[in-house]
This record gives structure tokens, sequence and C-alpha cells, in this order.
């Protein structure tokens, strides 16, 4: 397919590594790269990129799985949200399988009757809306600046066709607030960042300046291994001549404005929030929830969510995964109790989740090669 | 989450608010609400839950690519 297939060459990919090694060769110490995306996380394993890489480059994931990050509390209010016969609850497929505190999903709350609907754009939970004018449509809206303004603009669409019973449950989140947060994480010390290709599509190069402004790199990169590849190139070439600049190794996906359009329809229906992350806890301007003008869309507002006492598994170690403090086969669920058929945590549920990209290629996340428990 | 993927126009609907793509012999509609540019049909966008939102640049994917080509061959590197 094109605009893919070129990107896998293995032609490319060894002149590359070629490179990389080179380069390495003249680091000092060894260095931390995070990539902060899901699909960066799962494009790392599936094409093997650990095990290729020379041992002092440490790739490291952080908290750009949408899934992971949604909190637990955000889960149970969804739960019970879904559970609500006048309601018909739209999803993205990768929320269906998320614990809540007490054991139950939104698949199996489904399985026992509860109207869930998967869907594959907030369009279609508008298009839900008005085929069932009788009953109230509550869309979970998750995801990056990527996917908020796809919800936003769906929202306008519900205001400019006269919906009234389309409302968005919000549980966005923002990607700079929560990389300024790990930058001062002391215990990773991250050199490097390979920034989200398709949330950069939408923010922009500009919005990474806080991060060279620190001395660590930042490269915005695509998700086929000739991309990962060279955003790897790009950031340990910043790294040996000084950091300059936010580079976009991902020309044919971002402009260095970004989408203004698009940024314009988010704000003009979202504002930022402090919100509550999974395993980061409450971050200052971190998410978004619905401006006061667009409050008869809002889930929070409309319905009486009652308090849930909310508890993720004692032993789930999802909070360390997705701030980089530890790999998945650290923790003693991995891979034992904890699979993709029957997830404790997030980060095993969802396809982008590091404990699911580290057991479904477990031989490919290891530096050394070596099966973490899988 | 945020994967998105490229696909060339083949048709406008709805007095062209939606595009008809194509990616891989598989059609699907996507929202032009959120691009900030013109597209004409065979231009590639970028589409993310059922919106396009970008216009790839072929001319500079394709000299971005050519350039990595030429770097690599004269083993630069």
């Amino acid at each position: 397919m094109k605009y893919i297939d070129e990107y896998r060459s293995p032609e490319l990919v060894r002149g590359l590594l070629q490179k990389i090694r080179k380069t390495a060769a003249k680091l000092v110490k060894p260095i931390t790269i995070m990539e902060v995306c899901g699909s960066h996380t799962t494009a790392i394993s599936r094409f093997g990129i650990r095990q290729l890489l020379p041992d002092n480059i440490h790739l490291v994931s952080g908290p750009g799985c949408p899934v992971c990050v949604t909190s637990i509390e955000d889960i149970d209010q969804a739960l019970w949200l879904a559970a609500q016969p006048e309601i018909i609850f739209a999803s993205y497929g990768d929320l269906l399988r998320v614990p809540g505190s007490h054991g139950n999903s939104l698949e199996k709350i489904r399985a026992a009757g509860a109207q869930i609907k998967t869907v594959h754009s907030a369009l279609d939970a508008v298009a839900l809306a008005q085929a069932h004018p009788e009953q109230k449509i509550v869309f979970m809206g998750i995801g990056f600046e990527t996917t908020s303004p796809t919800v936003a603009a769906a929202v306008l669409q519900a205001k400019k066709l006269g919906i009234t019973n389309f409302f968005i449950f919000c549980s966005h989140k923002l990607m700079p607030p929560v990389m300024h947060l790990l930058l001062a994480e002391e215990k990773i010390a991250i050199d490097g960042f390979l920034c989200p290709g398709h949330v950069s599509t939408i923010i922009g190069a500009t919005a990474y300046d806080f991060i060279i402004k620190t001395d660590r790199a930042a490269v915005i990169t695509g998700f086929e291994p000739v991309d990962i590849l060279e955003g790897i190139a790009l950031i340990l070439e910043e790294l040996t001549n000084g950091v300059t600049e936010v580079k976009i190794q991902y020309q044919r996906g971002v402009k260095e404005a970004g989408n203004p359009k698009a940024r314009a329809i988010m704000n003009e229906v979202f504002a930022p929030a402090t919100v509550n992350w999974r395993g980061l806890g409450k971050i200052p301007e971190s998410g978004l929830i619905l401006k006061e003008k667009f409050a008869a869309f809002d889930a929070r507002r409309h319905f009486s969510i009652p308090e849930i006492s909310s508890q993720a598994h004692h032993a789930c170690r999802c909070g360390e995964v997705l701030r980089g403090l530890i790999e998945p086969s650290e923790c003693n669920l991995f891979g034992t109790i904890c699979t993709p058929a029957n997830p404790f945590g997030p980060c095993m549920v969802s396809n982008e989740g590091c404990c699911a990209a580290f057991f479904r290629y477990p031989m490919a996340s290891h530096p050394k090669g070596i099966s973490c428990g899988a | 989450m945020c994967i998105s993927f490229p696909g060339r126009i083949v048709a406008f609907k709805d007095d062209n608010c939606l595009a008809v793509i194509e990616i891989g012999g598989t059609k699907r509609e996507v929202s032009l609400d959120l691009l900030d540019e013109a597209v004409t049909i065979d231009d590639y966008l970028l589409c993310h839950a059922g919106f396009a939102i970008h216009k790839i640049d072929t001319e500079e994917a394709q000299k971005s690519l050519a350039l990595l080509q030429e770097i690599i061959d004269n083993e630069i590197y």
C-alpha cells in the first residue's frame, strides 16, 4: 500500500541501522528514549526494533495509550452509564474489555443485556442518536489530540442537526502536559522523545518547544520501521551535535503548524481541565471537558452519576508501566494470570498497551531477545 | 488508538462534505470537516476515526524518501 510499503524497505532499514550504530558508538553514556504514543509502542515491538538497536540505546514506553491512561473511576462511571436502561452506550472497541473495580467490563455487562454499541467514529454515535430518538446515546470520548477534534466535530454536527439525545462522556486527554511531567521524572531520565506522529498532525511542532528547552531531543516520528529508525537516528544526531529544534521525521503526515482548523474546532467545544490519569494521578490542564456552551451534550452534567468507590487490582502495576518505571515483565501478574484473554489491567487490554505488545511479541520486546514470561 | 491510515480519494459525496477513500482495495467514507486545505480526486488523506485529518504532501514524501535513499546509497551515514 502506498505510503506504507516504501517505509518497510529492508534496504533503508539496513542503512539507517548502520547510521544508528555509528553514531551510538560515539555516545559517552547510554541514552534513554521514550516513545509516548501507543501506536509507536506496538510498532516497536511488532517490528522487533528494540532487538536491532545497540546496547547503549534504551527504549521505554510512555503513557500514550488512551485506553490505558483512562482512570478506573472513569471506567466505573462508564459501566454505570452503560447499565442504565434508557442509555445506548457507544464506545470504541478497545475499551470494551477494560475491567472496572468490581470485575465487570463493558463486554461483560453487554452480555448481561446492557445496550452497548461498538463504533469507529463519533459520527456513528450521532447516527445512532438519529436512528433511536427514544433513547439517549452516550459516546465515550477517549483519546488525545488526534481524536478529540473528531469528537468536537461530531458535537457540532449534532448541534447543527438539532439532536438532543446525544451525549459525550468525556475522558479526553492532552499529550504535552504529561510529557512535561515525565521530563522531571528522575528515575527514568529521558534523553529524548519520539513524539507522537498523529497527535502532532493536529498540534504541530512548536507544542514540544518545552522539551528542547531542557536540552532533551524531540523528534516527531511516523509509525513504520523506516520512520522509527530515522526518528531514533535524528535523536542521536541531536544529542551528539546539540539539541537545536523539534525535528519532524514524519514530514508526509505533519506540518510545522499542525492542523489549525482541527484545533479551532477542538477549542470551540472543549476546554482544558485538571484530570485524573491512571498511574499518574491528577495533572493540571491535562484533559478536556465540554465548554458551558455545549453543556447539553455533556453526560457528566446530564446524568446523576453516583459516587462509586473505585479500586484497581491491588497487584496490577500498570501505573508504573505507564510511567516507564518498569517493564511489563516486572509485574507479577504479567503473562501469569494477566493475559490478553484475561486482562487485569488496561495495558494488557488495549492493542496499543505496553503489556499487550510485550506479551504478543515477547522475543522482540526484550533487548536481549529473552522471553519475558509469556 | 491514534492510528491513521493513508487513503486515496476516489469520489466526493454530500456536497463535498464527505470523501470516499480507498485503501488496499477497501473503500470508506470520511468527513472533510477537519481538513484545512482543498483536496481533489487522487489526493491522499490521513484518516482517523471517520475524519480526514491531513492531506499528504506527495511531493514532500517522495523527496524525503529519495533523499534518504541517496544518503544510504552513498554511505554518507
